[in-house]
């Protein structure tokens, strides 16, 4: 569906340093420094996939997105979504795919979102019946209800994410690029956002790359992620498989009837954080059973769970490793 | 997109267009406040042909013409370089690549959709200035009608297209719209607009001929004030049209390579 082959997209940056003397200079002569974007990636997504694009800020991960959506000319590299180049922006092209920015939008700021919705319709050509169709029910899922009457300046910040939402897949794209969808918004919002997304994919059998730095929309949404960082892919696969190998030790949870002493818990793993009542360890996977055997027989234990360091973690773990396996280097 | 398909589409945007322009109407309004200086020139020039006639132009004249200005000036202007300036430095205009029309075009029915706006002010001052001047003061031929009707469609996409070239010149450079201040300071010298290019000396008359300044505005107004019988008329649109086509095949060249150095800007 997706296929990306050693993509590259360099930018030329217009350098100078602060102060008159430097503006001065730049009159007559501008120094520029090229600026690899996207360095080199490879990956592929098969229809209907829901793929997780992480990256920390700056990583190439939006370009590339703006890339698969025609937007932005490749430096070098092949780009094809199904059957299409998308720096051809074809028309059938162009109705296959959308692009929601989560600080971007379409919507038209002093009318309300239902005119936005119109003017799609005639844009893309959807049919009268299909268009009421597909606005019902993403009215439904999103609970749009009378927001869709209200100026789009009067609506709040999450308000006009659902709409641009609805804006963005009136016509029934099969292709979804979502670059931060959810940024900006409250916890509630986030989880309505991300039901909405995953009832989208279900409902239309719709291919999605997800650009977040969210990780609950990660882990709610992509089963695959791509991480790119500095421009170029350092892990492609699964996100529990990511989980393992970055951070092959779980959290043990410990909740105590009484305050216990420090002495008490210490020999069964690294601690994490601990407060009077509870503790949470860090413990070798291959270690969890006996710790947790252990620790019941041991230590008043109300209650006790295990989990998966959190993914947020794992990234930045994940990240400041590439850094220090390929250290800046100028383009 | 086909052009079928753009047709089929232009009923909905001119339809929301307007409805934009309705929400903006207050700003319309203020702007029109900043085009009324060929009414300022009307009382200056009308002052002066107290004395005795210039050129061609007695007080009736001046006023046919000025009063004309202004109208065509209502249904002619274009906003689409500094709209264009702002979208591209913003990122905003990945919005518009990503649907399927042309941005040109939709940029063409927001334009479009705010005549009627425009004609709100522009058919009662047309009413007045018919009713001081007295119908004689315009044509009589149906085909020099017809060739103020080909002056104004012409006068219009000179400066829509004049509009997309510098509004398209943002791809390349930082910001575009002094360009377009250069191109008013020029244009309101030569284009008629504040003195009718019959009364310009032969050289600068010339050089008005020239330049696509004139087929903006003064061509239009010089038909309508009877500067031209039938075939003067026909004759001068048609050299117009050739400035229509230059400014066209400007349009789509900076369009073209400015999109493949879109950078857009913004998450």
């Amino acid at each position: 569906m997706i296929s990306v082959r050693e993509l590259h997209k360099h930018y030329r940056v217009h350098q100078r340093a602060p102060g008159l003397w430097p503006a001065f200079q730049s009159i007559f002569r501008r120094a520029y420094e090229e600026v690899r974007a996207v360095d080199g990636i490879s990956f592929e997504v098969k229809p209907g996939e829901r793929v997780g694009f992480l990256g920390p800020n700056g990583a190439g991960k939006t370009t590339t997105l703006k890339v698969l959506s025609g937007l932005l000319h490749p430096t070098a590299g092949e780009v094809r979504v199904g059957a299409f180049t998308p720096t051809q922006r074809q028309d059938s092209f162009l109705k296959t795919i959308t692009l929601v920015m989560g600080q971007k939008q379409q919507l038209i700021w002093d009318l309300p979102p239902s005119e936005t919705f119109e003017l799609n319709r005639g844009i893309y050509g959807i049919p009268r019946p299909q268009f009421n169709e597909t606005l019902a029910e993403l009215s439904r899922w999103l609970e749009l209800g009378t927001l869709v009457s209200k100026p789009t300046r009067q609506l709040s910040l999450g308000e006009r994410m659902k709409c641009e939402l609805a804006a963005a897949l009136i016509h029934r794209p099969s292709v979804l690029f979502l670059d931060e969808p959810t940024i900006g918004l409250d916890v509630s919002m986030q989880a309505t956002i991300r039901a909405f997304i995953r009832q989208y994919n279900e409902r239309y059998g719709a291919t999605l790359i997800l650009t977040s730095h969210y990780m609950d929309d990660v882990a709610a949404l992509c089963p695959r992620v791509v991480v790119i960082d500095r421009g170029k892919l350092s892990y492609d696969g699964g996100l529990e498989e990511l989980v393992r190998h970055v951070r092959p030790e779980k959290r043990v949870v410990l909740q105590f009837e009484r305050a216990v002493s420090e002495q008490s818990w210490e020999q069964y793993g690294k601690l994490v954080s601990a407060e009077s009542r509870s503790v949470v360890l860090q413990v070798r996977n291959d270690q969890v059973s006996a710790v947790v055997t252990r620790a019941l027989g041991n230590l008043p234990v109300k209650d006790l769970t295990i989990e998966n360091a959190p993914l947020e973690e794992v990234m930045s773990e994940l990240f400041s490793r590439s850094r220090a396996a390929a250290p800046e280097t100028p383009a | 997109m086909s052009l079928r398909n753009t047709l089929r589409a232009y009923p909905v945007m001119l339809k929301v267009g307007f409805s934009e322009a309705i929400a903006y109407r207050a700003e319309f309004f203020v702007w029109v406040l900043t085009t009324t200086m060929p009414l300022i020139m009307l009382a200056l020039w009308s002052a002066v042909a107290s004395e005795a006639p210039v050129g061609r132009f007695g007080q009736t004249q001046f006023t046919a013409y000025f009063l004309a200005s202004f109208i065509v000036r209502q249904m002619t202007s274009s906003w689409s370089a500094w709209q264009m300036n702002y979208e591209v430095r913003h990122g905003i205009m990945s919005m518009r690549l990503l649907k399927p029309i042309h941005p040109l075009w939709s940029y063409a029915a927001e334009n479009w959709a705010a005549l009627p706006l425009r004609l709100i002010v522009a058919v009662p001052l047309g009413a007045v200035a018919l009713a001081i001047v007295g119908p004689g003061q315009l044509p009589s031929d149906p085909l020099t009608w017809l060739a103020w009707v080909a002056s104004m469609a012409g006068a219009w996409l000179i400066t829509f297209l004049v509009n997309v070239s510098v509004g398209s010149l943002s791809f390349h450079i930082e910001s575009s719209v002094k360009v377009m201040d250069v191109w008013f300071a020029v244009f309101f010298v030569l284009s008629g607009y504040l003195v009718p290019i019959e009364l310009f000396p032969g050289p600068l008359r010339t050089l008005a001929d020239w330049l696509p300044f004139r087929y903006q505005l003064g061509l239009p107004v010089e038909i309508l004030t009877r500067a031209y019988d039938a075939s003067g008329a026909w004759w001068m649109v048609a050299r117009q049209w050739a400035f229509v086509a230059v400014t066209w095949a400007a349009a789509a060249i900076i369009w073209r390579t400015g999109v493949r150095r879109f950078e857009a800007y913004g998450g």
